[in-house]
């Protein structure tokens, strides 16, 4: 069989191929491709903005750009790598490409909610981009604390909220989708436990979605009607309470986190033990993590909020409420490790990134544990110190993921495999660039360097350049992966179906799928990480 | 002679374990301390930065030796024992977790005790601030003042501190003088009652390892005791617009006697017996 990917993606499809991506489809691998490619364009963005405000920090003095603008940017650069790049991507993207896969379904429950989902988030990213250029961006940071976000361009400051809502309106449509089909869209016969670890990962986030994104999008309804009409729910001048806002915002913001990490957590579950071939240890333990990582998420918002008046017993309470994630999210890390302990590994670009992640998380983790503390977090919070902490999670975690997951599915999705040199390059690079940027940014918080500036103290330029420097390493990381990605669609090693030789059900298909996923039947697979297993592990 | 693995895993272990400890105790990743909090976090600090240190080697050793160790040599995958599960190895590291934070946990509280924070939010020194014209104002504590054991508490000297756009002003009420630096007399508590303007600002000293925000709307109420005379930045922590990487200041710590002579330098009051009380 040769596959060559652009005439056989067509060949199912009422439309050419290209049209299709550009159209209102409700086929979920459409859908969760358009979420990819759209993510992308949105992180090279992202990606430049934090290349100008890099620029801007290589000297102490703000001479790069106005000082106005510099806070523009910080807050765009903030709201599109976490609304959309990483959401949409860790989320939609592989969410909506996998999941029905993995239940035994032919497309999600409710097609055209998720084509609707989709497609609210371009026209939001262009909305929030085009506020730069109607009179200026928001320049309150992307948690838009009042009084600040209240007093200072208010144009941009009301296209941001119209924007972040349309983004959390697409978000919870996609979670009702999830919870619909890892419910409700099962094959017959399959169970709850026996499901790849990454449907438990999306019940969870969406789980953490549905209960969090509305209390978001209700504050920020407020927030632009004291804008917009002068009301003053959290405007001090007029009788409002400005930490009522801190604690409804983190009261998502604070979830976001493990919207954005969870996910990631179940699509490395799927990549270790496909290419350790040994089952995913502790299948069962791994589940009940993920409920708790979502039970306590939901209870440790105000570690966001211990220097804003928070009286001594809230401090207490959050603290230890925090501290108790490491035990969980500890499982799940000793869990991968068993994983590969006495595995035959794969030393491919896939397993890299995926190892790269469980460095740079156990780092951000420890730097977590520290930051829950009260009387350190006193010291160093707001300050470059929780740059660098944040970054090492939401970087050198979950983009690690999102990288080690293409070059894990890009030959179920194209049917040709990556460049390998190019990957391991790729790794090294931004394996690099990430440790050369933010490990120094610790150093800088401790020391006095607070976050969100144009300028700073001398005595930190050079700390600031070496970040700088790391900054455009990561920049240059990219160059193998576009270079890769666009080559290997041509000239690709033909994959065949199942080059991995995996088990878990996107793999028992023809790789691209059909239109419908499968060419007869559903697999029932009740053992998706049965690898030395002698049993048969699907039927 | 082979080792058995047991020991090897428990020689290991307590290798990482003195590791930590070595790096913990000897990292200097901190800013010279000038309060009496600051040798209380640097000694949270660096007990942290033990327990850090020794999972982080011991966790991305373990990662580095499975690569290596498990990495597959030819094409073909080799036949590997299928484990799925471990019901002790499991709970054992459910433990360790477990315990490593409630051991951080009950010592980081250990610390905040001892810095004051678990101090309730009126006591002495705030009464004399909570003047009869503002009855119905809400205070909100930072971090409370620790006072020396074995000495008398001495009275804090009061300072009232407005944070605006993008300045810090500093106004000695006793003494009636407006500053836009900040001298406190070092060994002596200090009592700051800070008010915004306009956004929300933040008052740190990274000297003294404390920072508090300062809301509008909210005044509150920071205490502190600085110990080392020096020159140190006050820097504005929280974004409060264009200006904000320039919103900065300094706190002069000087000794009582020197400080005493700035107050009577500047003041455009006479000394009353009151005033050269508080700052005596």
């Amino acid at each position: 069989m040769t596959i060559s990917p652009p005439s056989d993606f067509a060949s199912t499809a009422e439309q050419p191929r290209w049209q299709r991506y550009f159209g209102f489809s409700t086929d979920h691998k459409v859908i969760g491709l358009q979420y990819l490619v759209c993510g992308f364009l949105f992180y090279f963005i992202g990606g430049a903005l934090a290349g100008a405000l890099r620029t801007e920090l290589l000297t102490p003095i703000s001479d790069f750009m106005p000082r106005e603008v510099y806070n523009e940017l910080l807050t765009l650069h903030g709201t599109v790598m976490i609304f959309l790049w990483i959401v949409p991507v860790v989320n939609g993207a592989f969410g909506n490409y996998l999941i029905p896969f993995y239940v035994g379904a032919r497309d999600m429950a409710y097609p055209r909610l998720n084509a609707v989902a989709f497609w609210m988030i371009p026209p939001a990213g262009v909305l929030l981009i085009s506020s730069y250029f109607l009179g200026g961006a928001s320049q309150s940071g992307w948690t838009a604390y009042p009084p600040l976000s209240l007093n200072t361009a208010a144009t941009g400051q009301v296209i941001w909220i119209l924007s972040v809502l349309l983004l959390g309106g697409s978000s919870i449509f996609g979670a009702i989708n999830f919870v619909g089909t890892i419910l409700k869209m099962r094959r017959p016969g399959l169970q709850m436990m026996q499901l790849p670890m990454y449907c438990w990962a999306m019940l969870g986030t969406s789980i953490l979605v549905l209960l969090s994104t509305p209390v978001l999008a209700g504050t920020l309804v407020l927030l632009s009607f004291d804008i917009v009409a002068h009301t003053g729910f959290f405007n001090p001048a007029m009788g409002g309470n400005a930490v009522v806002y801190q604690h409804l915002f983190w009261f998502y913001s604070h979830p976001a986190v493990y919207i954005m990490v969870l996910p990631a957590f179940g699509l490395v579950s799927e990549i270790l033990p496909v290419h350790a071939r040994k089952p995913l240890f502790g299948y069962t333990t791994m589940v009940y993590s993920i409920m708790a990582i979502v039970f306590l998420g939901l209870i440790v918002w105000a570690h966001h909020m211990f220097t804003s008046g928070t009286p001594p017993w809230m401090r207490l309470f959050f603290t230890i409420a925090t501290s108790f994630i490491a035990v969980p999210t500890g499982i799940k890390f000793f869990n991968w490790l068993a994983t590969l302990w006495g595995g035959s590994i794969s030393l491919n670009s896939a397993v890299m990134f995926s190892c790269g992640f469980i460095v740079n998380f156990v780092f951000g983790g420890i730097t977590g544990i520290a930051l829950a503390q009260v009387p350190f977090d006193i010291h160093v919070h707001d300050t470059y110190f929780v740059v660098g902490h944040f970054h090492y999670i939401v970087y050198g975690g979950t983009v690690f993921v999102i990288f080690a997951s293409i070059y894990h599915w890009y030959p179920k999705v194209m049917g040709r495999l990556l460049n390998e040199p190019l990957g391991q390059l790729h790794f090294w690079l931004t394996f690099i660039g990430l440790n050369l940027c933010f490990a120094p940014q610790h150093w800088l918080g401790l020391n006095g360097m607070p976050r969100r500036v144009a300028e700073y103290d001398p005595q930190f330029q050079f700390i600031n350049q070496i970040s700088s420097v790391g900054a455009l390493l990561m920049a240059v990381s990219t160059l193998p992966f576009l270079i890769n990605v666009i080559w290997s669609a041509y000239r690709g090693t033909v994959a065949g179906d199942n080059p991995w030789n995996a088990l878990t059900p996107e793999w028992l298909t023809s790789s691209p799928p059909p239109e419908e996923n499968w060419h007869g039947e559903a697999p029932l697979v009740h053992e998706p990480y049965g690898y030395g297993l002698k049993s048969p592990v699907s039927s | 002679m082979p080792i058995p693995p047991r020991i090897l895993t428990l020689l290991i272990g307590t290798a990482l374990v003195l590791v930590g400890l070595w790096v913990g105790q000897n990292v200097n990743l901190l800013p010279v301390d000038a309060s009496v909090n600051a040798p209380l976090y640097d000694e949270l600090f660096k007990v942290l930065f033990s327990i850090g240190t020794t999972l982080f080697i011991g966790i991305v050793g373990m990662v580095l030796y499975s690569l290596t160790r498990f990495r597959r040599r030819s094409d073909t995958a080799g036949e590997v024992l299928a484990v799925e599960g471990n019901l002790p190895l499991e709970i054992l590291w459910t433990a360790i977790p477990a315990v490593v934070v409630l051991f951080v946990g009950i010592y980081s509280f250990d610390i905040y005790d001892r810095m004051g924070g678990m101090v309730p939010m009126h006591d002495h020194s705030m009464a004399s601030m909570q003047t009869a014209q503002e009855p119905e104002e809400k205070t909100w504590a930072g971090i409370s003042p620790a006072s020396v054991e074995g000495e008398p508490p001495a009275t804090a000297v009061p300072i009232e501190v407005t944070a605006m756009q993008f300045a810090f002003i500093f106004h000695y009420p006793e003494a009636d003088i407006i500053s836009g630096e900040l001298h406190v007399p070092a060994g002596q508590p200090v009592s700051l009652r800070m008010t915004a303007n306009d956004v929300i600002h933040a008052f740190w000293v990274p000297e003294f390892r404390l920072k508090q925000d300062i809301i509008p709307g909210q005044p509150t109420l920071l205490s502190f005791t600085a110990t080392r005379p020096g020159r140190y930045p006050i820097v504005c922590a929280e974004l409060c617009g264009a200006y904000h990487g320039g919103m900065r200041s300094t706190v002069i710590v000087e000794e009582p006697e020197d400080f005493a002579n700035w107050v009577a330098q500047n003041s455009p009051v006479k000394a009353t017996p009151t005033s050269s009380a508080v700052i005596s």
